[in-house]
């Protein structure tokens, strides 16, 4: 909080009253942006919109500022984050909701997908767990302790089976038991795999042979510590599958996860959930302009 | 976004071409490319500020030698200058104890537990050791039978206490199963955790103080940003750890992370993961990562095409 007054101090009295903001202001907001892994390209697109909108309506006051500076940068998720949404839910036309759940290794897959399985089941909704990553070690022992913390049904077959096939099993299984929400748990994989990338690919298309439209949601998922590589990873598994929503975990840390502001801008992507700790509550619904004002604290 | 360095000093190189030496405004021009380009590679901010203005003083101080054009010495300036920082060439793990004891720490989902079946698999195929692996993560789902199910596919024997959750008194149980069964190493897996989780890093700490380990990593993913420096710094104060591992490093990162570590921390990057597989390890080249991290495959051709 403290670091977080200095710095838009510091701004305010370099840009009130003036037609132009200095360099060194410049410079500071260029630091804060890219220490939090906002990315150079991104991070000059921010500084060229602040620059210009100084200049268009001059003499800008002290307590305009915050605001322009959480907009600006803000702006950039604006498109594709409504930024109002603070409940879970689901689109209720879609019987299952069917979420395929995707990304790198490490990133938090498995977990969020045990939050999320809880804010739904909390909501009365009958939820239906798929463990297609059948390669991981323990892999489908880690989901079952969290299907069995949720208290929700699991689909699963043994270590080494056919993803797809244990997609196509819980599909089926969700529809014949009237489900609301399925959510389809996936083996970590680096998106620079040809291999790996086609057969989510194929996941995708198995799971169409149960519901025509399905998957209604690609969540991907980031690892909020992530630097600049998350922008191949968003291109790659936005090729493979059309990722259709972000989820950044990890920003209990010291880790600000504010690469996702270039990939939401660039891929139109709009960033759904952040992760927040290791617990079953630890999942939130993104909000856009306290994400941006974490880089200044 | 991922303009590799050469294209980039191949552009600024223009203005350096024709040049019969290197003036101030050539330099910082071309030293503004090298530092986006450590930046877009995830080196910290500060950390490619002081690099690039250490390369300046170093490119002003210097005669043209005459063998060489200017953009030349500017990418061979660079290029050693980032050797240099990231250290010496790899060093092994510390075999000295009876057994030796080697703790993991780092992040959720770094690759620790991946990592301690790479380096048992390793330590018992190519120097004739015989690992005892010992769970010492009771938090994270499945992590225990994560960790079985590793030392299976490599035949190494595991450690675990299902029934206990103070992984303190796991790592000794451990510790003294290996002595009373010829193990000549032990790897002691532990929970993930964030460097700011003041209860988990006593936790971590008081497992080092309890088992004194001959050698502890610090485990880190290659695709880490600017939190890099953060993290590692946070741990050093805590543990004072040997050496980095620098994990999924098969992906397409630049891995920035690497210098950044090294120069906040300054202890050696011994090993990289590069798979999932149980034989996806290897030693650390300080020269390679350099290339990684600059986009430069080839130095020479670079500077042939100058
Ligand atoms: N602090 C913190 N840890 C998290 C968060 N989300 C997940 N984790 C931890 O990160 C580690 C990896 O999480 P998983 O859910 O297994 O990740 P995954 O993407 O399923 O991993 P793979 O299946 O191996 O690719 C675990 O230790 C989790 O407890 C979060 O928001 N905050
Ligand atoms: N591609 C690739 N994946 C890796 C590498 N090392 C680990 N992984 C994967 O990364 C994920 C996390 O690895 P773990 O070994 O479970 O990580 P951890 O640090 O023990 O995780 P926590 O115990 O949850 O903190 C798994 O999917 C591993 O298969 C590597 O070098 N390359
Ligand atoms: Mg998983
Ligand atoms: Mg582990």
């Amino acid at each position: 909080e403290k670091s977080k007054t200095s710095f838009f101090g510091k701004l305010s009295k370099a840009v009130a009253g003036k037609s132009k903001v200095d360099d060194e202001v410049l410079d500071n907001l260029e630091e804060v942006l890219v220490s939090s892994d906002v990315g150079v390209h991104t991070t000059l697109k921010v500084i060229e919109r602040i620059e210009e909108r100084v200049s268009r309506d001059k003499y800008l006051g002290t307590d305009e500022l915050n605001r322009i500076l959480r907009e600006e940068i803000a702006g950039l998720l604006s498109e594709t984050n409504s930024g109002e949404a603070t409940e879970f839910s689901v689109p209720e036309d879609k019987k299952p909701y069917i979420i395929m759940v995707v990304g790198v290794n490490g990133v938090g897959k498995t977990t969020t997908i045990g939050k999320l399985a809880y804010q739904f089941k909390k909501q009365g909704k009958k939820v239906v767990l798929g463990a297609a990553d059948t390669f991981r070690a323990a892999a489908i022992d880690q989901l079952q302790i969290w299907a069995d913390r949720v208290d929700v049904p699991i689909v699963k077959q043994s270590m080494g089976s056919d993803p797809a096939s244990v997609a196509f099993d819980t599909l089926k299984s969700a529809v014949t038991q009237d489900a609301d929400v399925v959510i389809i748990d996936t083996a970590g994989r680096l998106h620079n795999k040809v291999n790996l990338m086609n057969e989510l690919s194929k996941v995708k298309r198995v799971m169409q042979k149960v519901v025509e439209d399905a998957p209604h949601d690609v969540l991907l998922v980031l690892d909020g510590s992530t630097g600049q590589n998350a922008f191949e990873q968003a291109r790659q598994f936005t090729k493979a599958t059309e990722v259709t929503s972000l989820a950044v975990t990890k920003l209990d840390g010291t880790a600000k996860g504010g690469v996702v502001i270039g990939i939401s801008d660039q891929f139109r992507i709009p960033v759904k959930y952040i992760g927040v700790g290791e617990g079953i509550e630890d999942l939130q619904v993104f909000n856009k302009y306290e994400f941006v004002d974490s880089f200044f604290k | 976004m991922f303009d590799n360095l050469s294209e980039k000093l191949d552009k600024a190189l223009h203005v350096l071409k024709g040049h019969g030496q290197i003036t101030e405004i050539n330099v910082a021009e071309t030293l503004k490319e090298v530092r986006r380009a450590l930046l877009d590679a995830d080196v910290n901010f500060k950390i490619a500020k002081d690099f690039t203005n250490n390369v300046k003083e170093k490119a002003l101080g210097q005669n043209v030698l005459t063998t060489l054009q200017p953009g030349q010495l500017m990418v061979k300036l660079v290029k050693d200058e980032l050797t240099e920082l990231m250290g010496g060439d790899a060093e092994g793990v510390n075999l000295s104890g009876n057994p030796s004891v080697i703790l993991m720490s780092g992040l959720q989902g770094s690759g620790k537990t991946t990592f301690s079946g790479k380096l048992a698999n390793f330590l018992k195929n190519k120097k004739t050791k015989k690992p005892l692996l010992v769970a010492c993560d009771v938090y994270r789902p499945a992590a225990v039978d994560q960790l079985h199910v590793v030392g299976e596919q490599i035949g190494v024997e595991v450690f675990s206490d299902r029934g206990n959750t103070n992984p303190v008194a796991i790592a000794q149980a451990g510790i003294a199963h290996a002595k009373a069964n010829g193990h000549h190493v032990v790897i002691v897996d532990t929970a993930g955790r964030l460097a700011v989780d003041e209860e988990m890093m006593n936790e971590i700490s008081e497992i080092h103080k309890a088992i004194k380990p001959e050698e502890t990593l610090f485990v880190v993913d290659a695709m880490t940003g600017q939190d890099a420096v953060n993290t590692a710094k946070a741990f050093n104060d805590r543990l004072d750890f040997d050496g980095v591992v620098l994990t999924k490093l098969d992906g397409d990162t630049r891995g920035g992370a690497a210098i950044s570590i090294k120069s906040v921390v300054n202890k050696p990057i011994k090993f990289i993961g590069t798979g999932e597989k149980m034989d996806a390890i290897d030693v650390f080249h300080p020269s390679r990562m350099a290339d990684r991290i600059l986009g430069m495959g080839d130095v020479v051709s670079l500077v042939e095409r100058a």
